[in-house]
């Protein structure tokens, strides 16, 4: 049988297959990510997308991959060699482990563990480093930009999604992301805490840097950010952890609210079905992330920050004490969809509000700036 | 030597390699970059101790968020000019304040009588223990220590508020 927990008896060899088994997933799963939001975008904007290699364009990124391995590996000459040469990898090794704790199927990851849960948000938390490394050995104004943003960026939505996770891990009584897909043996738990779902959604869309939260790659303000200087594998490193990243999140996601592989089919399934639930679970998500990227136009900076730290963190907050007070109480289950379903509600009301407001001025201008008065009637925003 | 012993030497000197980076790179950035990865190789060890809680928080809040803060500040500010500042006038009196200290840690550490894991058995914790410990038994500390944190909260944002003006 398939299985990668097989006991191969040697420990390297254990440790070795299982990261073949990821590389593989990572690589196959990047080559078809690519052709599916292309496909997805074209879609959306009633083109094509890539038809002519091979069937419907399904050959496309291979080609596409061959050329970026075969192109010049170029360094600009004032870049700091060691870091910029390092940045992609510290960039993709922490989504690289974070895989490695996820649980595929019933039995079928190449670890299981009790913290299952806060491991990925820890070691997915480190890809900061390769952001800020980038922009700063790459001597660039914008890189260095983007790199800041990055960080800042992924620092801040950390914190949601921290607490989103919490929020559940408190309804489920543990960390081990097998023990919470076992718990949404009959219901999942995207009807039970709604509003945390949402709140993982949208901060898990923010750590991937995907519209409309891709403020640190935008291309109309600092021209694609820590990659700007990146051509070849190196440039390619960066994609495949990023859609290595978006595998990543939405399976999260599909395990800790969608019901992982278990929901709706039951519990005595075979692995095969098993696999069709958190593929299309996954998938479901996949597309999800993809669909808002092509809806949605960017958030300016200081809207992405106010949006975390002035809604979305006090959001998830509410729902850790709404969930506190149920478990205290002992009230039934139902109490839990009532009050996260209100609060979700809530989001959505401070959400509208937010957007039907009129754009005020930014407030983040430089302090020299600040000091002369604004002109009558400057209400227009943005600079 | 047995796997976890191949496996803790390798740990221990990414930590030591690492942490001596911190202290020899010329450029305050590598240094902050070698912290980052002597911090890791810690929580390498923490793994082997077998309390994977401590290890994940070692990652997610020394190295994913203070070091943060230290690789802001230097991006932000103009790094090559520190590398002339590496010794300063005092240095014979910092070889001997470290000198002390790393006296008084070795003794420490070789001296004290260590409750339980002395003997090389590792007693794992659950950190559901921990988490219950936390908010039983030790309640008052960590409500004092969060009482801090908030305090220190609110001083930087009134701080920042300042800068900003009128």
């Amino acid at each position: 049988m398939l299985t990668l927990t097989y006991d191969v008896g040697n420990i390297w060899l254990d440790a070795l297959l299982g990261v073949l088994a990821i590389v593989g997933l990572m690589t196959v799963g990047t080559l078809a990510l690519i052709w599916l939001e292309r496909k997805v975008s074209a879609r959306i904007q009633m083109r094509l997308g890539p038809m002519h290699v091979g069937p419907y364009g399904l050959l496309q990124t291979l080609a596409d991959a061959v050329k970026l391995i075969g192109k010049e590996d170029i360094r600009p000459r004032n870049a700091d060699r060691w870091i910029f040469e390092l940045a992609p990898f510290a960039v993709f090794v922490p989504v690289f482990v974070a895989l490695v704790a996820l649980p595929f199927t019933r039995d079928w990851a190449v670890s299981f563990l009790d913290l299952g849960v806060f491991f990925v948000v820890a070691v997915t938390g480190l890809s900061f480093v390769g952001f800020l490394m980038a922009g700063w050995a790459s001597d660039n104004k914008y890189a260095l930009l983007g790199g800041l943003r990055a960080a800042a960026q992924l620092i801040s939505y950390e914190v949601p999604l921290v607490l989103s996770l919490i929020a559940v891990s408190m309804i489920v009584g543990s960390l081990s992301l097998s023990e919470i897909v076992i718990y949404q043996g009959r219901v999942p738990l995207f009807v039970w805490q709604p509003l945390a779902f949402f709140i993982f959604f949208v901060a898990a869309l923010a750590e991937l840097e995907r519209q409309p939260f891709d403020i640190p790659t935008a291309e109309s303000e600092v021209v694609g950010g820590p990659f700007i200087e990146y051509s070849g594998i190196r440039w390619s490193m960066f994609f495949l952890a990023s859609y290595t990243g978006l595998i990543v999140y939405s399976m999260l996601g599909a395990l800790v609210f969608l019901g992982g592989w278990d929901w709706p089919l039951g519990r005595e399934l075979g692995l095969w079905w098993q696999l069709v639930l958190i593929v299309a679970k996954t998938g479901f998500l996949i597309l999800l992330f993809m669909w808002i990227r092509f809806a949605m136009p960017r958030l300016r900076i200081d809207q992405l920050m106010s949006y975390c730290w002035k809604v979305l963190i006090p959001l998830a907050f509410l729902q850790i004490f709404l969930n506190g007070l149920v478990l205290v109480y002992d009230w039934p289950d139902i109490m839990l969809l009532i009050t996260s379903g209100a609060g979700l509600l809530l989001a959505g009301y401070v959400i509208d509000r937010a957007v039907r407001v009129e754009p005020r001025t930014l407030r983040l201008v430089p302090a020299g700036r600040r000091a002369k008065p604004a002109p009558a009637g400057a209400e227009s925003g943005g600079t | 030597m047995t796997v976890a012993q191949i496996i803790f030497y390798l740990i221990a000197a990414l930590a030591v390699g690492g942490a001596l980076g911190v202290v020899l790179a010329r450029n305050a950035v590598y240094a902050a970059l070698f912290l980052i990865l002597a911090l890791l190789a810690v929580a390498g060890v923490y793994i082997l101790l077998g309390s994977e809680f401590l290890a994940l928080v070692q990652v997610l809040i020394y190295a994913g968020a203070i070091t943060v803060l230290l690789l802001f500040a230097l991006m932000l500010t103009r790094t090559t000019d520190v590398a002339e500042s590496m010794t300063g006038a005092q240095w014979p009196l910092a070889v001997v304040v470290s000198m002390l200290l790393g006296g008084l840690l070795i003794v420490t550490v070789t001296t004290s009588d260590w409750p339980g894991d002395a003997d090389g058995t590792i007693t794992r914790i659950l950190f559901e223990d921990l988490g219950a410990a936390l908010f039983t038994q030790w309640a008052v500390p960590f409500e004092i220590a969060s009482l801090v944190l908030f305090v220190a909260l609110v001083g930087a944002i009134v701080i920042a508020r300042e800068e900003e003006g009128e």
